[in-house]
């Protein structure tokens, strides 16, 4: 019996170049974008979004077009964080016209994310939903010309790695961590899935420094990946760390 | 995926999909040398699988639309009817996400969680909405 790859009979189904129609259509729009930055941790609750939309306003006020792509599907704070008007069409204008796509845009106030479906097993399918709402998120928004695209991914790896799928090739990531050694442990986990898989990576910003935060973590993670820290926030930074931070990302100057 | 008639050794050629609508799906294939028809039943999770790639068995009569899947699948605000959802099936293409934006703005602001052909025929009449 012949196999798979035997048979060459063009697929009326068309299934593969239906995915192809959606690769072509991401690959349009990155292709509009000078760069694509993911801002990731793999531990939760160290500021990833806090630090994306900061960094973002503050490249965006030094007059290049930004945009965030908010992959936290669950608990989407984007649009909060930019001050994004509730209900906009994608892409949202937040603060100091950062354009954002997000979850949040889509849900009800207060409205869990939920998808249709049969909710037997529904692990098996979840992913691939989830997956594809990023793609629709990265090509079916307008974006335009952008100088900087950042993605702002939730705990864990998993948002990054289907998203150096979609996107085609791995972005530069930026590495969120709070001082203590609980932090540095996760993600230095998620360091090395990056660095795995080709990201670059840019370098380290210890967010929450000086309070009841007490570690290393930015210090012992730039040692041992050989990256530079590229910013330490405190609890209520001045504007010019994040003009810092952005001069450092950007890659536009 | 792909169907091979063993006795021919031919590939078998897509021939129909069928949607009942209880989240099952029916696909047909024709072998083109000795005319057998098999079909592939899938299951409701099956179906959400294929579904969830953003891809149609079958291949697309239209192109598909910005934000399909998260527009179909995904549910922060009123649900729809099975017979909802048909009705706004018929509406052509090219208009269907906002209509279906405006019925389920409408259910939002009157707090309404599922959107049945009863709640669109009120909610057109007070719209203004003849024809949708």
């Amino acid at each position: 019996m012949r196999t798979y790859h035997q048979l060459t009979d063009p697929d009326r189904s068309g299934l593969a170049e239906q995915i192809g129609a959606q690769r072509r259509r991401v690959a349009e729009r990155v292709a509009s974008m000078h760069r694509i930055v993911a801002v990731m941790s793999g531990k939760g609750g160290v500021g990833k979004s806090y630090v994306t939309a900061n960094l973002g306003r503050a490249v965006a006020r030094s007059g290049d077009a930004v945009g965030v792509l908010d992959a936290d599907l669950n608990g989407p704070t984007i649009p909060g964080l930019l001050k994004a008007p509730a209900g906009a069409a994608a892409p949202a204008v937040g603060l100091d016209g950062v354009k954002c796509v997000s979850m949040g845009q889509f849900l009800g106030d207060g409205a869990p994310l939920a998808f249709k479906g049969p909710s037997a097993e529904s692990f098996v399918w979840r992913g691939a939903m989830e997956a594809s709402t990023l793609r629709e998120f990265l090509g079916d928004v307008d974006w335009g010309e952008l100088d900087l695209l950042l993605l702002d991914l939730p705990p864990g790896m998993q948002r990054y790695v289907e998203l150096c799928d979609i996107i085609g090739k791995p972005p530069p990531v930026l590495t969120v961590t709070i001082p203590t050694p609980e932090s540095r442990d996760a993600v230095r986990r998620a360091m090395h899935t990056a660095r795995e898989r080709g990201s670059e990576l840019l370098g380290i910003v210890e967010n929450m420094v000086g309070r009841e935060y007490h570690g290393t973590a930015a210090d012992d993670l730039a040692k041992e990946f050989h990256v530079p820290v590229l910013a330490r926030i405190p609890w209520h930074p001045p504007g010019n760390v994040w003009d810092e931070l952005a001069d450092h990302v950007s890659g536009t100057r | 995926m792909k169907f091979l008639c063993v006795e021919c050794d031919q590939q078998m050629a897509f021939a129909e999909r069928q949607l009942p609508g209880d989240g099952t799906l029916a696909a047909s294939f024709k072998c083109p040398k000795c005319g057998r028809v098999v079909a592939m039943l899938t299951n409701p999770m099956e179906t959400q699988l294929v579904s969830s790639l953003g891809v149609e068995i079958g291949g697309r009569t239209v192109p598909s639309e910005p934000f399909e899947m998260v527009n179909t699948f995904v549910t922060g605000g009123p649900t729809w009817s099975p017979d909802a959802q048909d009705r706004l099936a018929r509406v052509p293409s090219f208009v269907r996400g906002m209509v279906k934006k405006i019925y389920g703005d409408y259910a939002k602001e009157h707090g309404i969680a599922e959107i049945t052909p009863a709640i669109m025929d009120t909610a057109r009449t007070e719209l203004g909405l003849e024809g949708m």
